[in-house]
């Protein structure tokens, strides 16, 4: 055994968030991820003070509701301490709350890299880059980096949240600077603009073109080769900016949070990106485990008390007089009873899958299965008050 | 009213975590099972679909699971070349010069191509008619829209070429509701139930894919009914009654009422989003698929599932 002891999970999520500045928060969906990053993000504003942003990635919109806002754009708001005070938490810093709009960041990113504005209103209107930019999902990914990059950078706040897109994405995302870098740089983009700046086609390069253009056709290959012209008049403020994306992620600031349930296909998936974490040497600070189910479900007493009840519920329901008659009585118990057996099952294979949660984080916390759902404040601190310590 | 399994083309989407894969394997194994001859595709590669059906990995070719079931994984690589072969009828030219450049230029460059090699592709197998069903474990509800809508997008995009003219065909296919309909499968709590009202309003204005079904997926057993649970809330409180059955236990029974008590509350919440969902998609089918305490994949679940699922179409 390589690993022979395995290291307990010494770290709080309080000391996590007190030492870094930039926390991407990933999972598979459904896990509670979003939740988990704003109740992060609510605890850190109310406990630890400073400015606290939270940033949702996800194309679906959850952030808002979690935060009990109606909608909110690209423009950073600000969460009102009035909201603290109904949910009867006293705030020492600033909690503010951002959603990406994809479209809207590709813009300011062209206007701010664009050499002159013929060349930035060129970009704009041209009919691929709004396609690329608004309709494809692939350009979320780099476009959520660069963001989280221009905010830390701009020294707005002392804590940045991240929540990004479901796990399989969230690899594409880990690699998106890189690969809008490798693109910027690559050969086949200059290959494929050659015809359109030198208007002499190279023999070698031509049956190429007869493939792409019989595909595609060529006043379609003419928008592209536009496009990536303009495109190529912002290359280095792209690839140095990709690069800069790249280095944030590696940054000792920075820490990722993986949040999973115990469910074995969302842990599988938690699984993956640490392994793919610890592969790029990214900082794992934190796992935190959604929709655990009470321990008490555990208790080897209570099951073997359960099991009686369930193999002879009329003869505990004659135990209880006075209550109802007898039969609903049995009833009642055994489903009770029952139902405990079930939970139980759950709960033991969820334990399992705990234990063999190979990894160990600095932080390893649990959250109890809600009887309720999450939609407000009150709410958000209630969750984060369990994975703060 | 067209049936879910009459359907020729079935895109099952849903947010992340609520048993996609799961849902598509099942209505794959419960149309095989009915004699239709089906091909289940998944669309992610890193995807595990072939966990629910105990086979080995699953490539482009299908994999043959059982009588009338077949398995893919989707691969716009491998979809091009197909494509380029079938349609320039001349094979040699798909080998021209590495076709893992050209394909990284179409699929890198020219967006939205690598979502119309794989809508394409399933369209394709639709027309032609290899299958009497093709059942797709299609992109999580954030990314289903973008690839329903790339036929247009290309359409409005390309002006002449070969890809635009494949777009009219595929559109035909992706907007007959007799033969396509898209699945959102979601679990009955708040936030996959409120994904689900927004994926299906984007659906109708985005796409021209029909939505076929709402599966619910993961529903938990109603434990009492009314009267019962005034009885068990009366034994909860009275403490004497506790000791009692205590004792008929022989052990603790604190936790087993907490439980049923867990059980309760959650059931009862959740009725609540289903209500919400039920009132947001009036005229939408609603298929139920009770929560699995034993086991929540492998093939067994899924024969389990496709059971569940069969009921609630009344075979």
């Amino acid at each position: 055994m390589a690993r022979a002891a395995r290291r307990r999970a010494t770290g709080t999520l309080e000391q996590l968030l007190a030492a870094k500045e930039i926390v991407i928060c990933c999972g598979s969906g459904g896990v509670g991820k979003t939740t988990t990053a704003a109740a992060a993000g609510a605890m850190a504003a109310a406990r630890l003070g400073g400015k606290v942003l939270v940033v949702t990635v996800d194309p679906a919109r959850r952030l808002a509701n979690a935060l009990g806002l109606e909608s909110f754009g690209n423009v950073e708001t600000r969460v009102p301490d009035s909201a603290f005070a109904e949910a009867g938490i006293e705030c020492r810093g600033e909690l503010w709350a951002a959603m990406l709009d994809t479209k809207q960041s590709w813009d300011d990113l062209v206007r701010q890299h664009a050499p002159d504005a013929a060349t930035r209103d060129a970009i704009l209107s041209n009919p691929l880059y709004t396609n690329i930019t608004g309709r494809f999902v692939q350009s979320h990914d780099y476009i959520a980096m660069e963001r989280l990059y221009e905010i830390h950078a701009s020294g707005r706040y002392d804590l940045v949240i991240v929540d990004t897109p479901p796990t399989r994405n969230a690899l594409d995302f880990l690699e998106a600077p890189e690969r809008m870098a490798d693109f910027f740089s690559s050969r086949l983009l200059r290959w494929l603009t050659v015809p359109y700046r030198s208007r002499l086609v190279n023999m070698a390069t031509k049956p190429f073109y007869k493939v792409a253009d019989t595909i595609l056709g060529s006043a379609f290959l003419e928008d592209i080769a536009e496009f990536f012209l303009l495109f190529q008049t912002m290359y280095d403020g792209f690839v140095e900016r990709a690069r800069a994306v790249q280095r944030i992620l590696e940054d000792k600031r920075t820490t990722f949070v993986v949040v999973s349930t115990l469910e074995s296909a969302p842990l599988r998936e938690a699984e993956y990106f640490m392994a793919a974490l610890e592969e790029r040497r990214f900082h794992l600070g934190a796992v935190v485990l959604n929709k655990v189910l009470p321990s008490y479900l555990l208790d080897a007493d209570a099951a073997e008390a359960a099991r009686r009840l369930s193999a002879d519920p009329d003869a505990a329901a004659a135990a209880l007089d006075g209550i109802g008659d007898q039969e609903s009585v049995a009833r009642v118990i055994g489903e009770v009873a029952q139902s405990f057996l079930n939970f139980r099952v759950v709960a033991s294979r969820e334990a399992e899958q705990r234990n063999e949660l190979g990894r160990n984080p600095d932080v390893l916390a649990s959250v109890p299965y809600f009887d309720s759902d999450i939609h407000d404040l009150a709410g958000l601190v209630r969750l984060g008050e369990q994975i703060w310590r | 009213m067209t049936t879910l399994l009459d359907r020729k083309l079935l895109f099952v989407t849903g947010k992340g975590g609520v048993g996609k894969t799961t849902i598509a394997a099942a209505i794959g194994t419960l149309a095989a099972d009915h004699g239709k001859r089906t091909l289940v595709c998944e669309v992610d590669a890193k995807g595990n679909l072939s966990d629910f059906f105990e086979a080995g990995r699953t490539g482009f070719d299908p994999t043959p699971i059982s009588e009338n079931l077949f398995a893919m994984s989707m691969n716009t690589e491998e979809s091009l070349k197909e494509y380029l072969s079938l349609q320039l009828k001349i094979p040699v030219i798909a080998r021209i010069g590495p076709l893992a450049r050209t394909f990284d230029f179409v699929a890198t460059a020219a967006p939205g191509v690598k979502e119309i090699l794989t809508v394409g592709k399933l369209a394709w197998e639709v027309r032609e008619q290899h299958y009497d069903l093709v059942v797709v474990d299609a992109s999580a509800s954030g990314h289903i829209v973008g690839q329903l809508a790339a036929p247009e997008a290309i359409k409005e995009l390309v002006q002449v070429g070969m890809v635009r003219d494949q777009t009219g065909w595929m559109l035909d296919i992706l907007g007959d509701p007799a033969r396509t309909g898209v699945v959102i499968v979601a679990a009955p709590e708040e936030m996959p139930v409120q994904e689900t009202i927004e994926l299906a309003e984007r659906l109708r204005a985005e796409t021209v894919v029909d939505l076929a079904a709402v599966v619910v997926n993961r529903v938990l057993p109603e434990l009492f009914n009314a009267g019962e649970e005034a009885l068990f809330e009366q034994l909860r409180q009275d403490e004497g009654s506790v000791a009692a059955l205590a004792r008929a236990a022989g052990g603790p029974v604190e936790p087993i009422l907490d439980a049923a008590e867990l059980a309760v509350n959650l059931r009862r919440s959740r009725a609540g989003h289903l209500q919400k969902l039920r009132d947001a998609l009036a005229g939408t089918e609603l298929l139920y698929v009770p929560y699995l305490f034993q086991r929540s994949h492998g093939v067994r679940a899924t024969n389990r599932i496709a059971g569940h699922l069969g009921e609630e179409l009344g075979f």
